[in-house]
């Protein structure tokens, strides 16, 4: 059974909840980061750049059984923590359940200040560019 | 008139009391204090710059240069004093040498446009490789608009100009030599004396990106012997906005208008219409009015303080900033010439600069990362994009410990 995008997105909130300081979010960030499965090399193309990011993202997306795969790669660390993050809620899920996704626990796990558009990390067009992927999906499906 | 009256200034160079005129120095970021070393990119305000903007809205605000009445006629007075103040503190010939615009980009793109007037296919035209990407584009757009060659002086490891190669790219096709007076990105202070003199024994003009120089350097344009200077009041402790364009009347005279409008012109019909008189033949409709009054009263709060008194103080920051950098392991600084400012451009092995940067962020340091509008620089050293930390006359060796320790905290977590 898939665990729906909505428990994934509490489940990291849990854990971003035992956080004390940033210094602790950011150490797990980061550790996220390291973890994070490697999107095969021959993946890792121009063309699979996320625009809009100071370090660089590479995202790939395949279907699986009606549902979307993600594997992405950054050359910053933490900017691979976020990827890790939300790949961790938009991967296995069906199309229709990512264009429809809420994104707000962002801002609930204390990590708002990388939406901003001076940020130039790019999390808004992560979010962007991941959607956009179910959006093709979605038209193949139908 | 009472305006700018309320200049009081240290006259005595005292980092602690300069500090005080700067309200925004002592606002927290994250919850620390903030350590603002992103003064390359632009300068904070101190409060006697900040009066002079409240006193001119709440005072003196009108159009210029048109009003018969008294608001008016106080406006152009201060909006022209203004502009004896950059011609003094440039040291230009004429008043209407100065041209003020709404910055750098702004001043060379009016030069640029108007050589498109006076290029043809097979002129040459020579830019640093250190320059940002506002002092190529324009060249750029100019080449494809006129068929004249770009050429490049090649920079060296150190971050410093090849002047044999500047040297043996000057031909009797060479009509423009554009470089930047110091590297934003690497800080690096252009040998421009030299550069000016030899595209003046080909018949070249020369245009200097002063953007950098400005916050540290008093430049001379007449000793100089510069054909145009450019410089942003925004980095020297003015207001973003506005800027100034210093051109030799000579050269100004032969260049065309930049933008049609008001203000521009002398007399209008529809058969005809001829151009007012220099400077005003470029500053196309109102201009920014407080802007130039306020790039004013920055102009002289930095004098007050004084550009010897300034760089030797920036030159301690930066060699004491060097040196506790360089302690640190696998810390790589990026620029290394002699002849440089208070800008510090360096990586930290194995770490993606936008990661530090965050890390320095969280701790209420700000320092700018990524290419700083220099890619061909960053292709030249074969980086993503570097950690720049720059500094003003208003930074403290205090401040340098934080950004040390933040550094070396960054480092601790992310490797």
């Amino acid at each position: 059974m898939i665990v729906s995008i909505e428990d994934i997105q509490n489940e990291i909130i849990d854990e971003f909840s035992m956080f004390e300081d940033w210094e602790e979010r950011y150490q797990y960030m980061i550790d996220l980061g390291k973890d994070l499965p490697l999107i095969d090399d021959q993946y890792k193309t121009d063309s699979n750049i996320i625009k809009g990011c100071q370090s660089k993202v590479w995202v790939h997306a395949e279907m699986k059984d009606d549902q979307i795969e993600f594997t992405a790669d950054s050359d910053a660390i933490i900017t691979k923590g976020i990827i890790a993050i939300l790949i961790r809620t938009f991967s296995n899920q069906h199309p229709k359940d990512i264009i429809n996704a809420d994104t707000g626990f962002i801002d609930e796990i204390g990590l708002k200040e990388h939406l901003s558009a001076t940020r130039a990390n790019g999390l808004v067009s992560m979010i962007k560019q991941l959607k956009l992927y179910a959006v093709a999906y979605q038209t193949q499906l139908k | 008139m009472p305006l700018l009256s309320g200049l009081e200034i240290n006259a005595m160079f005292n980092v602690n009391d300069i500090r005080k005129d700067f309200p925004i120095l002592s606002r927290k970021v994250n919850g620390k204090p903030l350590v603002y070393l992103d003064n390359a990119a632009t300068s904070q305000t101190p409060q006697q710059v900040i009066d002079v903007i409240v006193d001119y809205y709440s005072n003196y605000n009108a159009n210029i240069h048109r009003g018969v009445h008294t608001l008016s006629q106080e406006a152009t007075d201060l909006y022209e004093q203004a502009r004896l103040k950059v011609q003094a503190h440039f040291n230009a010939k004429f008043s209407h040498e100065i041209i003020l615009t709404s910055g750098t980009t702004d001043s060379i793109n009016l030069v640029a446009n108007g050589f498109s007037a006076l290029l043809k296919k097979g002129d040459e035209i020579i830019v640093s490789a250190l320059e940002h990407h506002s002092n190529i584009v324009p060249w750029q757009m100019l080449c494809d608009r006129t068929g004249a060659i770009l050429k490049v002086i090649p920079m060296n490891e150190a971050g410093e100009l090849v002047m044999d190669i500047y040297d043996s790219l000057l031909s009797e096709k060479t009509k423009l030599v554009f470089t930047n007076h110091i590297s934003n990105a690497l800080g690096t202070i252009n040998p421009i004396e030299y550069i000016i003199e030899k595209a003046h024994g080909v018949g070249a003009a020369v245009l200097i990106d002063g953007a950098q120089s400005c916050p540290h350097i008093k430049p001379d344009v007449q000793a100089l012997d510069v054909d145009f200077y450019v410089a942003s009041a925004h980095k020297m402790c003015g207001p973003t906005g506005v800027g100034m364009l210093y051109g030799k009347e000579e050269w100004l005279k032969k260049l065309p208008p930049y933008q049609g409008g008001g203000e521009m012109i002398a007399e209008v019909s529809f058969e005809k219409t001829t151009y007012a008189d220099l400077p005003h033949k470029f500053e196309a409709g109102t201009p920014n009015i407080a802007g130039g009054i306020v790039f004013g009263a920055a102009i002289d709060y930095m004098n007050a303080i004084g550009f010897d008194a300034i760089a030797a103080y920036e030159n301690e920051l930066l060699d004491y900033a060097t040196k506790q950098l360089l302690e640190i392991e696998g810390l790589k600084i990026y620029g290394t010439s002699k002849n440089k400012t208070s800008v510090i451009s360096f990586n930290l092995e194995g770490v993606h600069p936008y990661d530090v940067g965050t890390i320095l962020d969280k701790l209420g340091v700000a320092v700018r990362t990524g290419h700083h509008c220099a890619q061909p620089i960053m292709e030249f050293y074969k980086i993503p994009g570097t950690i720049r930390a720059s500094f003003a006359f208003y930074n403290t060796k205090e401040e340098v410990d934080v950004l040390v320790a933040s550094v070396k905290k960054a480092k601790m977590m992310l490797s």
